[in-house]
């Protein structure tokens, strides 16, 4: 959980995720689109992946991955992403770390 | 209006019955006509084509008995100068004297009524014709028919919103409650959303108050959020049968965007009816429309990565994937995702609708709710057109 938290402050935007997961990958490609670097780590690469999949749902993901973090704080799962972006309140909080285009 | 002949020449309009007992006396009569099964519970009026089979299949095997003329009572137009003798008899019958009425001779009037007569056979012979010409067609179909369900089950494809009708096709193949529970519902939905349209239709033209109105796009709202939850079921039960959109008309089909239509094109659908619109709601609208199209992509390409890795996986060599068990387990896991992609694609169109709705004044929103339903239902009038265009000769 440690680590989970630790990883999450490491940067402005950070996702967990699976190399095998197409859902984290597309929501990937969706920062991309926002011009945002985020943060990916893999957990089916990290040697304490499973420890941390489940410091993940105890923290309220339904699916461990794709979690986001934004402040260091958990947004969610896609479902959090796509309704914040659709809402009109992602890009405010992605803001700081947009890239110049 | 239907006349009956006597032997006199007399007619007079009778009821239904009557029209049965008295044909089925003169039947009884002629001694070389065939008996028919008459069921006496269906009215008899016009010409039945249907009903005439019975008896050519007798005909067709007892083929020393040609029964040329039917026993039909012709519907007679009131107009009509010649009426058409509706006593049956066998043209093969040598004239009996129950035919000839005693010994009278013949005279102007029995020498008209039997060329009406040989007429009246002529025409039913042509009718005859045609219609097994129609079942020889219908035989063929059907066959063909027969072998495209053959096909579609060993391929697990749910027949139901095909031109087939769906509601008896129920057994074949893989059967699939969930499945089938969702065919039936959606067919409810559809009417229901039929129904929903011609209500809004109505109270906008009837400028009913805002408030009624509001009532009825929240009820036009929470309908197609019903339908997402539908779906949510149906994606446990078979993904692919959703995917697939075989339980939607084919017009509606071709816009299939991970099971449904695009929210964005949604929003193209509905704009020129909910214009004029306020500066900030057309901004509020672009950013909605922008917000949308990104998703919908970062989704595409997330299913485009699916198709890839799997084909990838699949083309490779089992030893490669570490056994062929190991292999068949990683790609049961990918197809696993799929229902999320059709999950996380309902969530986008519900979102998309909720926003529309906060965004919209209750009239636009009306208005709005009215243009999609339209525009589905006039693609599945097309979907009808387009199945029932006439096949051209091979």
């Amino acid at each position: 959980m440690e680590k989970v938290m630790r990883l999450a402050s490491e940067k402005g935007v950070v996702i967990f995720s699976k190399s095998s997961c197409c859902l984290c990958y597309a929501v990937k490609i969706l920062f991309q689109e926002l011009r945002v670097n985020p943060g990916v780590y893999e957990l089916d690469q990290d040697p304490e992946g499973r420890e941390m999949e489940k410091a993940l749902t105890r923290l309220g993901c339904n699916a461990p991955v794709p979690a986001v973090f934004i402040d260091g704080k958990l947004v969610g799962s896609t479902n959090e992403v796509m309704s914040l972006h659709l809402s009109g309140n992602l890009i405010p909080l992605l803001k700081p770390y947009q890239n110049l285009s | 209006m239907v006349l009956a002949f006597d032997r006199n020449g007399y007619s007079n309009p009778i009821s239904q019955r009557e029209m049965q007992t008295t044909k089925r006396r003169f039947i009884s009569e002629s001694e070389h006509v065939v008996r028919a099964q008459f069921t006496t519970s269906r009215p008899m009026g016009i010409y039945e084509p249907f009903r005439q089979v019975p008896m050519w299949k007798n005909t067709f095997e007892n083929d020393h008995i040609l029964f040329a003329s039917t026993s039909t009572i012709v519907d007679v137009e009131p107009n009509q100068e010649n009426k058409v003798d509706v006593i049956s008899r066998a043209s093969t019958a040598p004239p009996s004297s129950n035919e000839q009425e005693g010994n009278k001779p013949l005279d102007d009037k029995v020498q008209r009524r039997l060329a009406q007569n040989r007429e009246a056979a002529r025409k039913s012979r042509l009718r005859k014709k045609a219609y097994v010409q129609q079942l020889e067609t219908s035989r063929l179909k059907l066959a063909q028919i027969e072998q495209e369900l053959d096909r579609a089950r060993k391929q697990g494809v749910y027949l139901g919103s095909t031109s087939l009708s769906s509601s008896h096709i129920g057994n074949f193949g893989t059967l699939n409650s969930g499945i089938t529970t969702f065919e039936m519902e959606y067919g409810y939905w559809v009417e229901e959303q039929h129904r929903q349209n011609s209500e809004l239709r109505n109270a906008l033209q009837a400028r009913v108050t805002d408030v009624e109105l509001s009532m009825l796009v929240e009820s036009g709202l929470n309908h197609y959020y019903n339908l997402f939850r539908l779906k949510e079921d149906a994606a446990k039960s078979d993904i692919f049968y959703l995917m697939s959109g075989i339980w939607r008309t084919s017009a509606e089909r071709f816009f299939l965007w991970i099971g449904g239509f695009r929210p964005s094109e949604l929003l193209n659908v509905v704009m020129p009816h909910i214009e004029p619109l306020s500066d900030q709601q057309v901004a509020k609208v672009n950013t909605l429309r922008q917000s949308s199209q990104q998703a919908e992509d970062a989704l595409t390409q997330g299913i485009d990565k699916l198709h890839q890795t799997l084909a990838l996986s699949m083309a490779s060599d089992p030893m490669s994937e570490g056994g062929y068990d190991c292999q068949m387990a990683s790609a049961v896991e990918k197809l696993e995702a799929l229902e999320s992609f059709v999950n996380q694609a309902d969530h986008l169109r519900q979102q998309t609708m909720r926003h529309m709705s906060r965004i919209l004044t209750t009239h636009q929103a009306a208005r709005a709710l009215l243009a999609l339903g339209e525009f589905f239902h006039r693609l599945q009038a097309l979907s009808s057109l387009w199945a029932a265009r006439p096949c051209e000769p091979a």
